[in-house]
């Protein structure tokens, strides 16, 4: 199968809605995109099974390279894996739900629905390269339009927001790209071709420099305490689809990019840094779960909660153990279907009500019984409840992390597992308050879910489902990956 | 002719169907179709369990006169390691198949009586969508043939409880209590899950029956410690935290009296017979663990029991709503349980406790989910829940009359009733293996009978019934059948011959029938109703004398030893304010702030650098001047 087509079908589509004149048909034309997207992803993953099943492990299927610049070692090389399957099907559902809610948006309508795509074509490009110098082309497309997405069509403090946002993954990029930098100089042959480098034995000392700083540029991305700031404020900001994106999608990338870059390539910093990566991750969870109890505003309740929740992922990371491994990537696809889900319920509940302020709201269920019950299921999701997928991702993390049996690792998975209780503290807290309770006098007349907001979290919901009550296909594609990542890993 | 699996996976697998429908067109479906369909399926899946469960007691369970553990169906459901799987499985051995026919049984019962009772909710379907998944849930749990399996469904029944609980969720009070026990279960759950982190770890396996031969093989080969204790006591402590508060033992009991803001049938289904005792199921699942390779562990599991059994009982005694009393008693009876797994051993003679203790666990079902429904006829009718509006409802309500008495004598161990049978039998196991306990629940059992006489004294007797005009009669048939059959099965329960059937090991316990041992306890009970009526049908200064006489002690117990308040204390003003507002103030001003200072730093130095771009020659010339003799010293300096 051509990879490239899940370059190709999104930048047609955005540069096929900068012709069209008529808003409509924008919204239609994105739709479309995304669908056809979402269906070759789907098939992707066919394909990917059956040409496992012919050439059996391979690091690397159906891989493309191009000479781009040779005299710099620079080519443009694409291919997947399981991880990257995995991580592209999230994209894709991610993206028709971000679509299909933001189909009222009246202000410049097909400029929003142009960045969407782009932003959807830098993630889908990052989760195929594999050339470091494209991934990280591909990691700026995804982060610029989001600067505008929130700048633009933002609510509340805007600019505020935008600016911290693009400045601190400005700063992550700028550390990523002196640690790319820093591995094709120093690795001994240079070059920025992962499969390359994944053969080369880079020196200790130059691992020790270059994995910091990879780790802490993609962990800017997916909310690394204490870089963690721009992420409340950021998805507080941005429009429905911006926030679902930019939990759903961009955050993911940061993890990706940690698992993929940095602890793939530098296993010896992989392992030199385990243990701040695990305090780190720790703090993240436990304290943003905390944090998140604090929270009065809907958005920032998710926002905080996605900070305890992609804590989780980078807990993975550090156990260095292929279970956790797993978890880890299950982690980020589950967190990312049901915190894009959260934000759509969030979105339509605000389109109503006219407030995010959960002591404001109260008895929702009677008069939008459907939204609200989303709202329950997406809570339980977030508290990883069984049958839905955060508890797949959050056990297998949890039970990985305990076969490190070190103390730190020990004490670590205990205090994590502490933050099961605190979600459910603040997640009850919130929609006790929300959806259950008196129903309040001006609320009488509030309308239920319509189409396109039943379409956008029918798709999420069917993937929390899917991935909640039948984990298995999921795990087995993200399994031999992360086998070759720990093989790599653990090899003396 | 179905097959056993087949047989078997319908058992769960109906209740799933039914919530599924009726949850999903709850709203096109009229209330009333949705009632009797739920109720159908209800007793298909009855019949099916009891199919199984009598088909695996008389006929194919037994090998060699010893019941075996069978697995007939398993699905790979989640691998986690290379050892680590969680699986679907059922696990069919004597404790699961009594649990099939107790769940099954209790909820075709609280089904068909809430066809009756909640005939006038509009949400009715969704009611019975909740009822089918909490069915489905609980028959999941005790089928379940693997820990993490038995923990998925453990908090699948933890959503369905909290989903009915607020089922009345515009009640500000109902969606409280929702939160609360659900918070609280969730807190016992934590420890559970890494008790099952450390057991598995240890084990090498989640499955019961692998886990269960590699401790009781090998109790000695435990590789790690914690603070000097081995991590299987851990984890066996861990686990029966968990076990703690589904069952509402002391301290995590506070969320049971308030879980009776739910439906009526509702409490006589999760908050009485079924749910609450998950923890005794899971003491029971992993019995030989903890008999062979914990037994310190059990003996204060024990001491855990009877203290619930106690501390619940002098609270009942203090408490006006009916419902209170009953959740109170509820907690009482578990503690009861508990206290009979942990004078018991493995084996033979020794296991006496055990057989005793999920036999309460069957008539408890039976006599609990009467009283309950009872006591729903009794709000139904008066419209009340306080004691104080009741009184002379016994020739007004003669059928439900009669039921509670029965349920009364049974929950006291009046002979023949079928508490009697099956508390004798825990008593003697504490007579023969503890004697601090004994006497606890002897104690206990005086109590016991006093609280319940006084309930049934104030609710049926003297004070001739005239608040309310008797708008409606007793009951439809809906709603006097299930009591009917449960006033039957709590009279006859008692004579089933329970240890034949049910024992540690598998192998059929003969229990010994002590007359002379009787004598006390059924004395203590006689007395307890005694006093019970003599409080009642004398005047009111007596109680008035008494209460006074006890002063401080009896505002404590009414207070509920203040449990409630030290937990509001800890949660609300330690946590919240020490912990979780520090957070989120850090958050907002030293992180964040120190993020913003750097900005506003870059922006200020800017500011202050971007007077030397001014465009004035003569100043660059100037500063071009300056560099090139700092270059020019640096280079003469570098060059000597």
């Amino acid at each position: 199968m051509n990879v490239s087509l899940f370059l190709w079908v999104p930048l047609a589509t955005a540069l096929l809605l900068l012709l069209i004149r008529n808003i409509h048909l924008v919204r239609v034309v994105a739709l479309i995109g995304s669908v056809i997207q979402a269906f070759l992803c789907i098939f992707l993953y066919f394909m990917y099974l059956k040409e496992r099943a012919r050439i059996g492990d391979a690091f690397m299927y159906f891989e493309q390279q191009f000479n781009w610049f040779p005299s710099l070692g620079i080519s443009y090389h694409v291919g997947v894996d399981g991880i990257s399957i995995a991580m592209m099907l999230l994209t894709s559902f991610v993206v028709i739900a971000g679509v299909l809610m933001s189909w009222r948006v009246e202000k410049m309508t097909r400029e929003f629905f142009f960045l969407l795509i782009l932003l959807s074509l830098g993630a889908y490009g990052f989760f195929l390269s594999l050339d470091l110098f494209l991934l990280f082309f591909f990691l700026e497309v995804a982060v610029i339009p989001k600067y505008l997405l929130i700048g633009i069509w933002g609510s509340g403090n805007r600019k505020y927001s935008a600016n911290k946002l693009a400045l601190m993954l400005m700063m992550g990029s700028a550390l990523i790209l002196v640690g790319i930098l820093g591995l094709y100089f120093l690795s001994g042959k240079p070059g920025f071709d992962i499969t390359q480098l994944k053969a080369t034995d880079v020196p200790e000392k130059v691992q020790q420099v270059c994995f910091p700083l990879l780790f802490i540029g993609f962990g800017v991305f997916t909310a690394l305490f204490p870089f963690h700031t721009w992420v409340p404020d950021g998805h507080s900001s941005a429009p429905t689809a911006g926030s679902m994106f930019l939990a759903g999608i961009s955050m993911k990338l940061g993890g990706y990019g940690c698992l993929r870059v940095a602890c793939f390539l530098l296993p010896a910093g992989a392992k030199a840094f385990a243990e701040p990566i695990i305090i780190l991750s720790t703090i993240a969870i436990i304290y943003g779960a905390f944090a998140t109890m604090m929270q009065k505003d809907l958005k920032y309740l998710n926002a905080y909660s996605s900070i305890s929740h992609c804590g989780f992922v980078l807990l993975g990371l550090g156990m260095l153990t292929q279970t956790a491994y797993t978890g880890a990537v299950l982690q980020m696809v589950s967190h990312g279907l049901m915190t894009a889900l959260f934000f759509a319920v969030i979105g339509m509940i605000y389109e109503r009500t006219h407030t995010r302020t959960i002591s404001e709201m109260g008895g929702l269920l009677k008069v939008m019984p459907m939204a609200s019950v989303l709202l329950i299921i997406v809570g339980m999701c977030s508290l990883g409840l069984p049958g839905l997928s955060g508890f797949v991702a959050e056990m297998t993390i949890f039970t990985g992390a305990w076969q490190n049996n070190t103390i730190l690792p020990r004490v670590a998975t205990v205090l994590a597992c502490m933050s099961i209780v605190v979600t459910a503290v603040y997640i009850l807290r919130a929609v006790g308050s929300v959806v259950m309770g008196p129903l309040k006098e001006k609320y009488q007349s509030l309308t239920d879910m319509v189409w396109y907001e039943k379409w956008a979290a029918f798709v999420l919901l069917l993937g929390i489902l899917i991935m909640g009550v039948a984990p298995g296909w999921l795990v087995a594609l993200i399994k031999p990956a992360t086998q070759l990542i720990m093989q790599k890993i653990q090899q003396p | 002719m179905m097959t056993l699996q087949q047989m078997i996976l319908l058992i769960p697998g109906i209740p799933l169907f039914a919530f599924l429908m009726l949850g999903l067109f709850s709203k096109k479906i009229p209330g009333n179709y949705a009632a009797t369909a739920g109720t159908i399926l209800m007793g298909v899946t009855t019949v099916l369990s009891c199919f199984v469960a009598f088909g695996y007691f008389t006929a194919f369970g037994k090998i060699d006169g010893i019941y075996q553990p069978m697995i007939p169906f398993l699905y790979h459901w989640l691998p986690l390691t290379d050892l680590l799987e969680i699986n679907m499985g059922i696990l069919l051995d004597p404790i699961s198949a009594l649990m099939l026919f107790v769940v099954s049984f209790i909820s075709l019962m609280v089904h068909i009586y809430s066809m009756a009772y909640m005939k006038d909710e509009s949400r009715i379907a969704v009611y019975y969508a909740f009822l089918s998944l909490f069915t489905f849930a609980m028959l999941g749990l005790v089928m379940a043939s693997n820990i993490f399996q038995l923990y998925i469904f453990w908090e699948l029944v933890g959503l369905s409880s909290f989903l009915l609980i607020g089922f009345y969720y515009q009640k500000p009070a109902a969606v409280r209590a929702a939160k609360k026990a659900f918070i609280v279960t969730r807190f016992a759950d934590l420890g559970m899950l890494i008790g099952i982190l450390i057991i598995s770890y240890e084990g090498k396996s989640l499955d019961f029956i692998s886990l269960i031969d590699h401790f009781t093989n090998s109790p000695q080969q435990i590789s790690g410690t914690f603070l000097g204790i081995a991590s299987l006591q851990w984890a066996l402590a861990l686990i029966f935290i968990g076990g703690a508060g589904k069952s509402a033992l002391f301290p995590l009991h506070i969320w049971l009296p308030d879980a009776m803001e739910g439906p009526t049938p509702v409490s006589a289904l999760i908050h009485a017979a079924t749910m609450v005792v998950a923890g005794v199921f899971l003491i029971a699942r992993l019995f030989p663990v903890y008999a062979i390779a914990a037994p310190v562990l059990l003996e204060g599991i024990g001491y855990v029991g009877a203290l619930t059994a106690l501390f619940a009982a002098i609270i009942a005694c203090t408490q006006t709503d009916i419902k209170r009393i009953l959740a109170y008693s509820t907690m009482s009876q578990i503690g009861y349980m508990i206290l009979a797994l942990g004078v018991a051993g493995y084996g033979a003679e020794s296991g006496l406790g055990f057989t005793a203790s999920l036999f309460h666990l069957f008539t408890h079902a039976l006599f609990k989910a009467l009283l309950f429904l009872c006591a729903g006829a009794i709000i139904h009718y008066v419209h009340s829940n306080e004691m104080r509006d009741m009184g002379g409802l016994k020739k007004l309500m003669p059928i439900t009359h009669l039921c509670f008495l029965i349920g009364c004598l049974a929950i006291a161990g009046i002979p023949p009733f079928a508490g009697f049978f099956s508390k004798e039998e825990m008593l003697f196991a504490a007579y023969q293996h503890n004697r601090i306990i004994y006497f606890v629940s002897l104690f206990t059992a005086g109590l016991t009978a006093f609280y319940m006489f006084r309930l049934y004294f104030s609710i049926f007797w003297n004070k001739p019934f005239q608040q309310h005009h008797s708008h409606h009669g007793e009951g439809g048939p809906a709603m006097m059948l299930p009591l009917i059959v449960l006033g039957i099965g709590s009279v006859s329960a008692g004579f089933i011959p329970f240890g034949k059937w049910v024992s540690s090991d598998g192998r059929p316990l003969i229990s010994h029938f002590h007359l002379s041992f009787s004598i006390l306890p059924v004395l203590l009970s006689l007395a307890g109703i005694a006093i019970a009526a003599f409080y009642f049908f004398k005047k009111k200064e007596t109680v008035e004398t008494t209460v006074n006489a006890m002063g401080g002690l009896f505002r404590v117990a009414k207070g509920k030893f203040y449990i409630d308040e030290i937990y509001q204390f800890v949660t609300k003003k330690i946590i919240f304010n020490f912990i979780a507002k520090p957070a989120a103030w850090i958050d907002k001003n030293l992180i964040d702030g120190l993020v913003n200072a750097m900005g506003n730093s870059t922006v200020s130095l800017s500011n202050h650098i971007k007077g030397i771009q001014s465009g004035k020659i003569q100043m660059y010339a100037g500063i071009f001047l300056i560099g090139v003799i700092g270059l020019a010293i640096l280079a003469i300096y570098y060059w000597n």
